[in-house]
């Protein structure tokens, strides 16, 4: 079929359908590196804004930190710019299996498979590990990456609702009849911050004969006394068979991610997991730096002793200025807004005030339920906070919001 | 053919209403293309009509269309009831 004119234009209208819902999403232009402070182009043509980033996975401050620039500079001079390789044919290197002795150290688990992003990880796990008389029990709040996987797993699926317990207790003995249970959650949930029972999940596993899976991309590296993630925060380190995470956040920020647990599941996901199968081996250079990160991470907790005081002033301040936040520990801290236009409104002036923060609504999360969402970084030091603070206030006293509940808000502005 | 959507509607509420969510379902609300349902959820749903109403659903029929309201599923209890 050519890509005629009639073509075109019913690419266009559904273009303009996304647009006409609010939905259009824009790239904005960031003219350095990733940092508390960044200078950003936007909308594009104009002039470069210098603004406070609280927006980024960057929770360890790590994404530009000079040892890892230097480790990364090193891997490119001792191996090289890419494989051009898949893993299994000539795209293994030395330090490929040095990373992935090093993650599973870090993580507390038997072995680990590196793959280009924990979206990959997250697309192909599933499907290497379960069959059709098997069942994947989820959290309803899980991430993106973890549906999309569950729909390539030929397995049956059920869900429960968000951290709920007993529901997922009731759906175990629902499910008893199948060969393997798998519970799949976060570990920290990426829209509200919050964390995995996890030590819960693990009991209930021993209890109805299952196993658990757990995506910790929003918490390896900080979560945790050593930063080893939600299981270590739960105490339940080297109980959870399988942990997906990202090199991509705190562990660095550039890209990669992997499988890790139990040495059969790993294995299973080398012999069969596609996205690892079919696309390319992580660059020499990513894994240079990345290995420079553990030795960071591994060496103090510094890092994230000063997140977890960053965390805690940010969340004391918001909710003494009278702002509705979802309650919890993490350093992802979503300010409640409910209605989407409120939420893109106050976004905007805030980055007009040299905060940089988003609006998020339907559908990346439930029907009335739109915020924005921020995030705490090592990066940050306390005057960061403190203007974030003063930009806050200034803002949500213009829309009248200070000191008003969820149902005054709605009453305000509607759902 | 309301007792089979008071029944539904109970069990909607109790499966996919969060604790403390203040939403109001009623027999015509919107439930997968209104974000209340997702299509993984669907599974128990379907399960529970087959287990209540000893009926089998065919997955083709399981379509997010028939299951979009109360009022739909109800109607598709009855057409496998009769079948």
């Amino acid at each position: 079929m050519a890509y005629s004119n009639e073509v075109r234009d019913s690419f266009s209208k559904e273009l303009d359908g996304i647009r006409e819902a609010g939905l259009f999403k824009e790239e904005r232009w960031i003219k350095s590196p990733q940092a508390a402070d960044i200078e950003v182009e936007f909308p594009a043509g104009a002039e470069g804004k210098k603004v406070i980033n609280f927006c980024a996975n960057n929770y360890l401050g790590l994404s530009n930190h000079p040892d890892v620039v230097e480790a990364a500079r090193i891997g490119l001079g001792t191996r090289g710019y890419g494989l051009s390789s898949v893993r299994f044919i000539c795209g293994t290197q030395d330090i490929h299996g040095h990373l992935e002795h090093r993650l599973t150290e870090f993580l507390g688990t038997e072995d680990t498979l590196l793959f280009p992003s924990c979206m990959d990880a997250n697309a192909g796990v599933f499907e290497a590990i379960l069959g059709d008389q098997d069942i994947m029990i989820a959290d309803r709040l899980v991430h993106a990456s973890i549906v999309d996987g569950m729909r390539l797993c030929k397995a049956m699926r059920d869900t429960y609702k968000h951290s709920n317990m007993e529901h997922l207790e009731e759906k175990l003995q629902d499910h008893q009849d199948k060969r393997i249970r798998l519970i799949i959650t976060d570990g920290v949930f990426s829209m509200d911050g919050d964390l995995a029972k996890l030590d819960e999940i693990v009991a209930l596993a021993e209890k109805y004969d299952a196993m658990v899976f757990v995506d910790d991309s929003h918490a390896s590296g900080f979560i945790g006394k050593t930063g080893r993630g939600t299981h270590e925060h739960c105490g339940v380190l080297s109980q959870i068979d399988i942990i997906t995470t990202t090199l991509g956040k705190a562990l660095g920020g550039a890209s990669g991610g992997c499988v890790s647990g139990r040495k059969e599941l790993v294995e299973l996901c080398r012999q069969r997991a596609r996205p690892y199968l079919f696309s390319n081996t992580v660059a020499p250079v990513i894994v240079s730096g990345a290995i420079k990160v553990l030795d960071l991470v591994s060496a103090t907790t510094e890092r994230r002793d000063k997140l977890e005081w960053n965390t805690k002033f940010w969340r004391d301040g918001l909710v003494k200025m009278g702002l509705d936040i979802k309650a919890g520990d993490s350093p992802i801290v979503p300010v409640m807004l409910y209605n989407a236009k409120l939420a893109q409104d106050m976004a905007r002036d805030l980055y007009e005030e040299g905060i940089y923060v988003v609006g998020f609504f339907f559908p990346v999360v439930a029907k009335g339920q739109a915020r924005i969402r921020t995030q705490l970084s090592a990066a940050h030091d306390q005057h960061h906070l403190e203007k974030g603070l003063e930009a806050f206030a200034k803002v949500a006293d213009k829309y009248g919001i200070l000191g008003k509940s969820k149902k005054e808000i709605k009453e305000m502005y509607g759902l | 053919m309301e007792e089979y959507k008071k029944a539904i509607l109970e069990y909607v509420i109790k499966e996919y209403l969060e604790d403390d969510e203040d939403e109001e379902i009623t027999y015509d609300t919107e439930l997968i293309s209104g974000g209340i349902v997702d299509s993984f959820s669907m599974v128990s749903l379907k399960r529970f009509l087959e287990n209540k109403y000893d009926i089998q659903i065919p997955d083709a029929d399981a379509s997010p269309e028939a299951f979009d309201s109360v009022d739909k599923i109800a109607a598709l209890v009855v057409r496998f009831k009769q079948a």
